[in-house]
Formats: C-alpha cells, sequence, structure tokens
C-alpha cells in the first residue's frame, strides 16, 4: 500500500515536471533544427542536429550587441535597484512608523496596474527627455517597476534582524554605513542575493517596455526573439535558437545562485 | 559639573510625555540604578542616554561636554541590552573587538584587550565560538565584555539579568558587582527588581511615570521614603500602609503625634508579635509564611467590635512560630519606627524615624 502511493506520487511529480520542463526542452530541440524540420507533422523528435539556424541568427542580426543590451541593462537596473530599495527597506524595517504599511501597500498596489496603461505617459517622457531608443531609458524603466519587489523583499529579509543588534552596533560606534556594511549585510546576505537575482532575471526577460522603448540601438535580447516573428511569418528554428541563445546566460547565472536563492527565500523560515 | 548630567530631559510621544523633566547629576565612578516599575520610564531614559531615543527637551552633559543632539556611535557610551543584542555572525572574540576594530585600533592592543576582557569574564576558551554555541549565562558575559574592552566613559546596563533563571541572576550581579569595584566605571543600570537595585547601586534614582520620586542611597530610601509610592516600592515584604482613620489604635501604638489625617507607615520588622491579649493592638493570624532565616506573619487587626473590615498587617521576625492561621494574637510597634504621610502620599516632615 505504502509502495504504490509512493509509486504514484512519483509518476505524478514526473509527469508535473515534465509537463513544465516540455516547452523548455522542445525549444532546445527546435533550436537544432532546420525551418522544415521545425515544422514538419508529426513533430519529429529525432533528428539530425544542425547548427544552421544558430549561424543564420548570427549572420542576420547582431547577437552581441543585443546580449550586451541585456546585460548592461539588467545589472545596471538590479544594482541601481538595490541602492535605493536597500535604505528604503532599512528605514522601514527598523524606523516603523504608523505609515509604513500604508507605504508599502501603495508601493505594491503600483504593480497591479497593468503596464500598458503607463506606456503613452512614459513614452512620451522617454521622447521628449531625447531618450527613446537608449539604454538609459530602459535602466530607469526596469529600476523604477522592479523597485516595489526589491522594497518588499529586503524589507521582510531586514525585519527578521533584531534591532537591537544594530543599537548594539551604533553603541559600538558603527556609523549607518558601518551598521550596514558590517550588520545588516552579512545577516541578510541570503536576501540580498535572492532580491538582486530576482530583479536580474526580472529585467533580463522584460520584454513590454524593451520591445515599446528600444529598437536596433538598444534593443535587448526580448527584442532580438521578437524580430523572429516578423510579417512573413514564423521562423519557428531560428526563432527557438535566438530564444536559446537569450535565455543560456541567465540560466546560467541562475544555476550559479541557486543556493543564494533558495535561502533567501527560505530565510527567517528556518532559524 | 559633575560627569553625566541631566537637565529637564523630556520626551513625548504624541501628547504623551514619557519623561518628564528629569534632573540628574551622575559623578564619575558611581554606579547609578533607575528603578521602578514597568512603563514607568527608566529604559526610555537610559536609552535617552545612550542616543537610541531622542531627547525632545532639555541637556544632557557629558564630561562637560553637551551631548544632547550627538550620535549614539559618538558618545563613547557602552551598552549592555537585556536581550545581549551579539552579533550572530560573529565570533565571541570578534563580538568583543566590535568596536576596537571599528575605531582602526591596532591588531596587538586589540588582541591584548580582547584577551584580558576574555579573563575576566572567564571566557577564554569560548573566544572563538559564535554566540549561538554559548548558554545564556556565557551570552550575557560575552556581552558585558563587548562593553568593557572598549573602556567607555559610561556603562550603560539595560535590565542585563532579566534573561536569566534565579541562581544565575543572583550569581551574575554578585559578578557586576566585583566588576565594578575593579574597574571603578560610571555605570547606570536600569532594572524593575528592587533588590538588584538595592544591592548594586551606590545611589538609586526611583522613577514613577517619567519623573522622579526619590534619589538616595539605598538605605537613605529605605529609612527615610520621600512618600509613599517610594516606601512601599522599596524592601520586601511591602511596608505596612494603613490608613489613619481606618485604625485610631495604631496611631497610640506607634505613638504617633501631630495631625492624624493620613497614612502610617512601618516596615514588617518593627511590628512585634506578642501573645494573645498582650500588645497594644489586637489581631488573628491570616496567614504564616516561614522562610527559614525569615518568618513572616499576616494579621488581621480589626479597629474595634463595630469595624467590618479589618487591617492587614504584616510582621517580619527571626524566630520561627508555632502560630497557625486563625490564633489571636497581640501586636506591638517598635517606638519611633513610624512613617507618616499626608493624604497625598508625601512624606509629613519630621516623623522619619531615627
Amino acid at each position: 500500500m505504502k509502495h504504490l502511493a509512493l509509486l504514484v506520487r512519483t509518476v505524478a511529480a514526473w509527469l508535473v515536471t515534465l509537463l513544465l520542463v516540455f516547452p523548455l526542452i522542445w525549444l532546445v530541440l527546435t533550436a537544432f533544427k532546420t525551418e522544415l524540420q521545425a515544422i514538419a507533422v508529426p513533430p519529429q523528435l529525432f533528428f539530425t542536429p544542425t547548427l544552421e539556424s544558430f549561424r543564420e541568427v548570427n549572420l542576420r542580426s547582431d547577437y552581441l550587441h543585443h546580449a550586451a543590451n541585456s546585460v548592461i541593462t539588467s545589472f545596471v537596473s538590479t544594482l541601481l535597484g538595490l541602492a535605493i530599495a536597500a535604505p528604503a527597506a532599512y528605514s522601514m524595517a527598523f524606523f516603523r512608523t504608523r505609515r509604513t504599511r500604508d507605504i508599502l501597500m501603495w508601493m505594491l498596489s503600483t504593480k497591479m496596474m497593468p503596464a500598458v496603461g503607463a506606456l503613452v505617459p512614459v513614452y512620451v517622457m522617454a521622447q521628449t527627455a531625447g531618450l527613446l531608443d537608449s539604454r538609459t531609458a530602459l535602466i530607469v524603466v526596469f529600476t523604477l517597476s522592479n523597485l516595489p519587489i526589491m522594497v518588499w523583499m529586503l524589507y521582510s529579509g531586514f525585519k527578521d534582524i533584531p534591532p537591537d543588534i544594530l543599537e548594539a552596533a551604533r553603541m559600538d560606534g558603527a556609523s549607518i554605513w558601518g551598521e550596514f556594511t558590517q550588520v545588516i549585510r552579512p545577516l541578510a546576505m541570503g536576501t540580498l542575493a535572492s532580491t538582486g537575482l530576482l530583479c536580474l532575471v526580472l529585467a533580463w526577460n522584460e520584454a513590454f517596455w524593451s520591445l515599446n522603448l528600444s529598437s536596433a540601438k538598444a534593443g535587448t535580447l526580448a527584442a532580438l526573439i521578437a524580430s523572429y516573428s516578423s510579417p512573413e511569418g514564423l521562423f519557428w528554428a531560428k526563432l527557438s535558437a535566438a530564444s536559446l541563445m537569450a535565455i543560456a546566460p541567465i540560466v546560467v547565472v541562475g544555476w550559479f545562485s541557486q543556493k543564494q536563492l533558495v535561502q533567501g527565500l527560505t530565510f527567517g523560515a528556518v532559524k | 559639573m559633575s560627569f553625566l548630567e541631566l537637565r529637564g530631559v523630556e520626551k513625548h510621544f504624541g501628547s504623551l510625555k514619557a519623561i518628564k523633566g528629569i534632573d540628574l547629576a551622575v559623578e564619575k565612578g558611581e554606579f547609578v540604578v533607575f528603578v521602578g516599575p514597568s512603563g514607568c520610564g527608566k529604559s526610555t531614559l537610559l536609552r535617552m542616554i545612550a542616543g537610541l531615543t531622542e531627547i525632545d527637551r532639555g541637556v544632557l552633559f557629558l564630561d562637560g561636554r553637551d551631548i544632547t543632539r550627538l550620535a549614539s556611535s559618538k558618545r563613547d557610551l557602552a551598552m549592555v541590552f537585556q536581550s545581549y543584542a551579539l552579533y550572530p555572525h560573529m565570533s565571541v572574540a570578534d563580538n568583543m573587538s566590535f568596536a576596537l576594530r571599528l575605531a582602526n585600533v591596532d591588531k596587538t592592543t586589540i588582541r591584548e584587550k580582547v584577551r584580558r576582557a576574555a579573563e575576566i569574564l572567564n571566557l577564554t576558551q569560548y573566544l572563538e565560538r559564535t554566540p549561538k554555541e554559548l548558554s545564556g549565562g556565557q551570552r550575557q558575559r560575552v556581552a558585558i565584555g563587548r562593553a568593557i574592552v572598549r573602556a567607555p566613559k559610561v556603562f550603560l546596563f539595560d535590565e542585563p539579568l532579566s534573561n536569566l533563571d534565579a541562581a544565575l541572576r543572583g550569581q551574575t550581579r554578585v559578578e557586576i558587582a566585583k566588576l565594578h569595584r575593579e574597574l571603578g566605571a560610571t555605570t547606570i543600570y536600569v532594572t524593575h527588581d528592587q533588590v538588584e537595585a538595592m544591592t548594586l547601586a551606590d545611589r538609586v534614582v526611583v522613577l514613577r511615570d517619567g519623573s522622579i520620586e526619590q534619589v538616595g542611597s539605598p538605605l537613605e530610601l529605605y529609612d527615610h521614603p520621600a512618600n509613599q509610592f517610594v516606601a512601599q516600592f522599596i524592601g520586601t515584604p511591602q511596608m505596612n500602609i494603613v490608613d489613619s482613620t481606618a485604625l485610631p489604635a495604631l496611631r497610640d501604638a506607634a505613638g504617633v503625634t501631630g495631625p492624624a489625617d493620613g497614612f502610617i507607615g512601618v516596615r514588617p520588622e518593627s511590628v512585634l508579635v506578642r501573645p494573645a491579649g498582650r500588645g497594644r493592638l489586637a489581631g488573628r493570624v491570616e496567614l504564616v509564611e516561614s522562610l527559614g532565616a525569615d518568618t513572616l506573619i499576616y494579621a488581621n487587626v480589626s479597629a474595634g467590635p463595630a469595624s467590618e473590615r479589618p487591617v492587614q498587617i504584616v510582621a517580619r521576625q527571626n524566630e520561627r512560630t508555632d502560630l497557625q492561621p486563625g490564633d489571636a494574637v497581640g501586636l506591638d510597634i517598635v517606638p519611633a519606627s513610624f512613617h507618616l504621610f499626608d493624604r497625598q502620599g508625601q512624606l509629613v516632615s519630621g516623623s522619619a524615624r531615627g
């Protein structure tokens, strides 16, 4: 009986996993097909892999240029976001007022509006400032749109640090900067890392603003992928190859920081 | 000017005045204890001296310098927290040397100071451990060690013993007293425990509702309480306080002369238990607490046959007793041992004993 239950659970787990991973697997497979193989019916599971699509993507568009845009916009916006969110979370976690809760809710509520609702004003502002199709505009927008999440995550992480410890550091002669680097940073490393990583991923995957505010010059990898769903029809193989190249770097980053991420998300739960 | 001086210090929380104009001078090397019931503002006052809570009005001087608006980190004070507040990610040695490292003291000096503090506090073998691996008493000692390696101008203790069990509390109290004698450092110590206040302090500051009720040496407070609150707060069991109209016989028994209206206070050890029929007051035993060295006898004394509500009076004696609840006894009051308070609870001058 026990055996059977375990078996059912194992099978179910595998099914769910397959369901979740299938699109990714299909993406990887399609990337190594020719365009003909990609649209073949029935779909081919076994075929001779080819790098043709990758070659064509690289010929037709400048992968490295887009990749550089993605790296710069996501990393800079994440670092900028952390620099703004950390002091905000610090003051909310350790110097609570009657309005702290309201401010946090208000920040979160900005995420409830569909981004397209802010498209026209943001577009006009970018245009007026002469920042259309610039990395600066993307960095500013990515930073701002990730700030509420960053503040929330850091706030909940910082809240777990007993305020006495910071007061002790203050009595020991630590400045605010010292308090942050010597006490909060080591104690909230998991939170800081997972917040940074999450926002890095969010900025990397951001498509709406990069499609609308950038094109050739500042276009990120998201814009590169989108360019393969052209009016002449979908090029599945090339689209997949481009997608694979777009997600590869962030997958690698995520892989290496998985431990930090898990630790950060479960921080406070295990003490 | 005194070493540490508070002048008209106030703290407001919204419309509530938590600290109401405190004036206090602390001399160099003195051990001052703030004591009072919970909510009296003693911890707030300590935090204001530490700079962790802002001073809304008044001035604070340390060593001739106005530090009212100075950041905690620049005040050169060390604090031992109730929760110990050790840095959980640092070893014991790093915890103790944190302040010195921040001040860029050179490494050999730091090592020497930490070694000496660890020796004094019996922590030498724990220097490489983290706070998590220590017992409550050891953590407490690390917190004290963190304060003493710095040799600050003033030590601040915020109820440092309240997280320890009774046996350890007594032991640590003795150690803190010893430490103060050895280091001679100016110390301000907050507690709600009047025994800690009496045993540790050079001077006790009794606080209530954000105001100072009385300042004095422990025995001054015990022998000459300025008002009914201090009289009852200091000493266990509490001083007997009887409405003078409720028990006219007590006035005669205590030998009170002068204005009648008010309260009469008598310490339990000044109440003498006599066999039934003797003594100037007649009562009935309510409860006997035999503590070994001490015996406490709670007796109900009636003002007269007509009076319905008897007055409870506690007597404390060193001799043991065979008395049982319900036994009739007589009571006498040691001559001139009474404290006379007016209706507002203030001491009526000239009525103190001695």
